[in-house]
């Protein structure tokens, strides 16, 4: 990375991708508004070069969930250009446009209509001109890679508006391609990135190194308190690292940092550096957690009312009442987060991994109190961080450090600064009544749910500046998804009640990869099996009866007929190990998933073992088979780690759980078979395909369970503590 | 103190002025400019930052730099050479190490901050073990972490460059 240079550069030269760039790049680099680029011209999105190449420019980051090969593979569709003819820029502010945050699986469901549409335009408006220059109707006109042909006359994309602007609006005429006439979409294009990340030449937000950058490490008690009681500084004594060459000591307020030129002497001096803390209990016990969540909840809120729930409950032939109580999870991604800021003369560049350098922008610009277009945020890749780690609070901790050291800046954090201080996703506590009529046909359903909201202030900015502990502003962060709580089913009568907390005393939440679905899932899905079970019969048979939406019978089916699902299932269940198999629904907020199960339960251990793991996901329109396969494959392994091993542990003063061995997740040896399957629907839009299969598998997996024992699980991860104690119920 | 120390990285001689129990990891990534081997853990836990040292991986997190004086390390940068060099090809310019090819055929990352571990630790795997079992498999690599749950398909690219590399 050449780091720290101009936009116009980085237009012209920034990575090895850019190499010939030579777009007119003026139109593109023109300092916009806090919202970047027009995202209603051509030019903001759609560049073409005089080699009959282009650049899309993409405003979703790639996380390694492959949106840098798929929306390209929608710009190439519409522009009927060979994948290989397209390439992209890195994500930056007034460069690339604002699209909205990547997350809610939005890359694909919200990008490729955008995609589309913009590369529809540029189409209209380059068939409209090689009609002129070639002297025939528009009509008349084929495209093969970009070039355009009327009968034995053609014309490039490239000499039509090589290395110049568009300078066009859109003009909302152009239409994009009927989805029969795909060529490019839907195919198993390779992923981009592939191959510069396992030949190490990738570059991730961790690599850049800027000239005189100093390298710093940040000072927190091991471990964050509640939400809303920061620790304080008592004393300081920088006298404890004098021996080591070069280090200062940044203070804030009580946001205490060290910087060094060598990044070994930082860390060194991050350990070595005597601090004492104001650092009390302030967290509930871990084990009343649950009961302290049911008494802070403040008045009740209806998301749903359908019908008389209460009435169809106590007329029903069967019903089921289950409780379950779910952990707080961290996202640990396997990099801890890192970001490096230049902040001098009034301006500020930052290369970081945010979820959202618009919105990430905007903060930065409060923090340091500088204008918004004074404030340039790059995106570089990080690990995966399945939703909201640290990426922007070690954002802010860069660039405040670079302003007070008037140098550029580079904050790595360590393992237990990103298990110590994430923001977890949230415990939950979620309670449903079922009923069913003698036919089997469900006629009442209430969930309630508790949980406390996410939270707003980054920790840096609360201990640099005293920020109160905001919480999230919008709704959904504290919400039961009505999406997975019976939204798969037709149910006249259905009841959805949030018992909302506030965000302290509490540890730090935000969302975490399909956010509380898979609680929901693990509340609700075992209800709907135990109800089946009084009602005799089969859990998919039962789930059959109930499903009036047939993109939820689709995945159902696929899943179930993969699996090899056969009603009268009779394997032993006697001995010391257990078998059993499970099935489950479940989405995020759009999509349809499906998912079965096998598990080994060691009765005598304690250890649960999934070995078998299928699951089905129609989401929609699948720009790229492979992509979606690899997202349910990660999906999959994912949700046997959440529902096997991880758990954040706390006490009452802070988080305990820092490391991979306190906080275990799943390895290679834990892995079950999996089988993947992608139910496609071309001439759909796409609904995102990042999280929408993992509540389902967290069901299976309850549901195998109780299959295996006849014991329901309560909470996960299923430990063998816990396993014991349930079969010893 | 800062020392001057002699390592030999990738084939070639190095000398970095770092005190001798400085993580190597540190001496790669901020002395050599290196970017295959990853910071992850600092603790030994995860295997982010493996390398070969006299074709053994170990965590460069917390190996000291001094102790590799006199040995041979080997970066994920350095793996083509070092598979060349083991089976006789030329080394000048080499394809990448049979694992690492594997990796790009099975369409194995996503993230990928963690492959360059992962072909560090395969590579030294199949320089012991030309045919192991998937069980084998599961046993050496797992010490080595992977968020974005790739496992299966890490399996599947190692028994693919076995077979490779088997001929």
């Amino acid at each position: 990375m050449s780091a720290g240079v101009s936009r116009r550069d980085l237009l012209k030269g920034g990575g090895a991708l850019l190499v010939g760039f030579s777009l007119a790049d003026a139109a593109l680099a023109q300092p916009g508004p806090p919202q970047g680029p027009d995202r209603n011209r051509i030019d903001s999105w759609i560049a073409i070069h005089a080699d009959n190449t282009a650049t899309v420019l993409i405003g979703y980051v790639e996380l390694g969930q492959g949106c840098t090969t798929a929306l390209p593979q929608v710009a190439a569709e519409e522009l009927d250009l060979g994948l290989d003819q397209l390439r992209t820029i890195a994500h930056e502010t007034d460069v690339t446009p604002y699209q909205g945050g990547t997350y809610s699986s939005s890359a694909i469901a919200r990008g490729r209509p955008q995609v589309q549409l913009a590369a529809a335009e540029a189409r209209q408006e380059l068939l409209r001109r090689a009609a002129q220059r070639l002297g025939a109707p528009v009509e008349a006109l084929t495209v093969e890679r970009g070039v355009v042909s009327a009968g034995d006359r053609s014309v490039t994309y490239g000499e039509l508006v090589g290395d110049q602007p568009f300078e066009i609006a859109f003009t909302g005429t152009a239409k994009p391609k009927a989805p029969s006439n795909y060529r490019v979409i839907g195919q198993r294009a390779p992923r981009r990135d592939v191959a510069a990340k396992v030949a190490g030449t990738h570059e991730y937000v961790q690599h850049p190194r800027l000239p005189a950058m100093l390298h710093a490490r940040v000072l927190r008690p091991r471990g964050q308190g509640a939400y809303g009681s920061p620790p304080r500084v008592l004393s300081l004594d920088e006298n404890s690292i004098a021996g080591i060459p070069g280090v200062r000591v940044v203070r804030l307020r009580d946001f205490v940092a060290v910087a060094a030129p060598r990044e070994w002497d930082a860390v060194r001096a991050a350990r070595a550096l005597k601090i004492e803390w104001e650092h009390g209990e302030t967290l509930p016990e871990k084990s009343a957690l649950y009961d302290h969540m049911r008494c802070s909840a403040e008045a009740e809120t209806v998301v749903r009312a359908e019908g008389d729930t209460a009435a169809a409950l106590s007329g029903a032939a069967f019903t089921a009442t289950f409780e379950g109580e779910t952990p707080y999870q961290a996202h640990a991604p396997m990099a801890p987060n890192c970001a490096v800021a230049d902040v001098r003369d009034g301006e500020a560049r930052v290369f970081c991994a945010s979820q959202d350098i618009y919105a990430l922008r905007t903060a930065l610009a409060g923090l340091l109190e500088l204008p918004a277009d004074a404030v340039t945020v790059r995106f570089a890749e990080s690990a995966g961080t399945y939703g909201h780690s640290l990426y922007d609070d070690v954002a802010m901790a860069a660039a405040l450090l670079s302003r007070e050291l008037g140098a550029p800046v580079r904050v790595q954090y360590m393992r237990e600064d990103e298990h110590g201080w994430d923001t977890f996703g949230p415990a939950h506590i979620g309670k449903v009544v079922v009923g069913a009529d003698s036919a089997g046909k469900l006629v009442g359903y209430t969930y309630d749910g508790w949980q406390h909201s996410w939270s707003f202030t980054e920790t840096t900015d609360q201990l640099a500046r005293g920020t109160a502990a905001r919480s999230w502003p919008m709704g959904p962060s504290r919400s039961v998804n009505p999406a997975v709580c019976g939204g798969m089913y037709a149910i006249p009568n259905l009841r959805l009640v949030d018992h909302p907390l506030p965000g302290a005393p509490y540890l730090r939440a935000a969302w975490l990869r399909s956010p509380l679905d898979l609680s929901f899932a693990f509340v609700s899905e075992q209800a709907i099996d135990e109800v089946a079970r009084q009602a005799g019969l089969d859990p998919v048979e039962f789930r059959r009866r109930n499903i009036a939406d047939l993109r939820w019978r689709g995945v159902l089916e696929v899943a179930i007929e993969a699996s090899g699902w056969a009603p009268a299932d009779s394997r032993p269940r006697g001995g010391d190990i257990a078998t059993g198999r499970g099935v489950g629904l479940g989405t995020h907020l759009a999509g349809w998933g499906g998912a079965v199960a096998e598990v080994e339960v060691n009765r005598s251990t304690g250890r649960v073992r999934v070995t078998r793991l299928w699951g089905a996901l129609d989401a929609g329109c699948a720009v790229n088979l492979a992509i979606v396969e690899a997202q349910i494959v990660g999906q999959l392994v994912q949700t046997v780690s959440r529902m096997l091993y991880e758990e954040v542990r706390f006490d009452r003063t802070g988080v305990t759980s820092l490391d991979w061995s306190s906080y275990p997740v799943a390895r290679f040896a834990d892995c079950p078979e999996i089988v993947p399957i992608v139910v496609q629907r071309l001439d759909r839009p796409s609904s995102g395909a990042g999280e929408e299969v993992m509540a389902a598998a967290a069901a299976a997996i309850a549901n195998a369970f109780c299959d295996a024992t006849g014991k329901r699980m309560r909470t996960f991860p299923f430990t063998p503590d816990r396993v014991k104690a349930a079969l010893a119920a | 103190m800062a020392d001057e120390l002699e390592l030999n990285v990738n084939g070639e001689t190095r000398r970095v002025s770092a005190a001798p129990d400085t993580p190597l990891l540190y001496v790669l990534i901020d002395d050599l400019g290196l970017t295959g081997p990853k910071f992850g853990c600092g603790l030994a836990q995860c295997g982010a930052c493996s390398v070969l040292v006299d074709g053994r991986e170990v965590r460069a997190c917390v190996y000291p730099a001094g102790s590799a004086q006199g040995r041979e390390v080997t970066t994920l940068e350095g793996l083509p050479a070092w598979h060349a060099r083991r089976s006789g090809a030329a080394v000048a310019d080499p394809p990448l190490h049979p694992v690492q090819a594997a990796m790009i055929e099975e369409q194995a990352p996503q993230c990928g901050y963690c492959y360059g571990g992962m072909a560090i630790k395969a590579a030294e795997l199949l320089a012991d073990n030309p045919s192991p079992s998937d069980a084998e498999i599961v046993e050496a690599m797992n010490g080595h972490l992977c968020r974005c749950g790739t496992y299966p398909r890490i399996v599947a690219a190692i028994r693919r460059a076995a077979e490779a590399m088997r001929g």
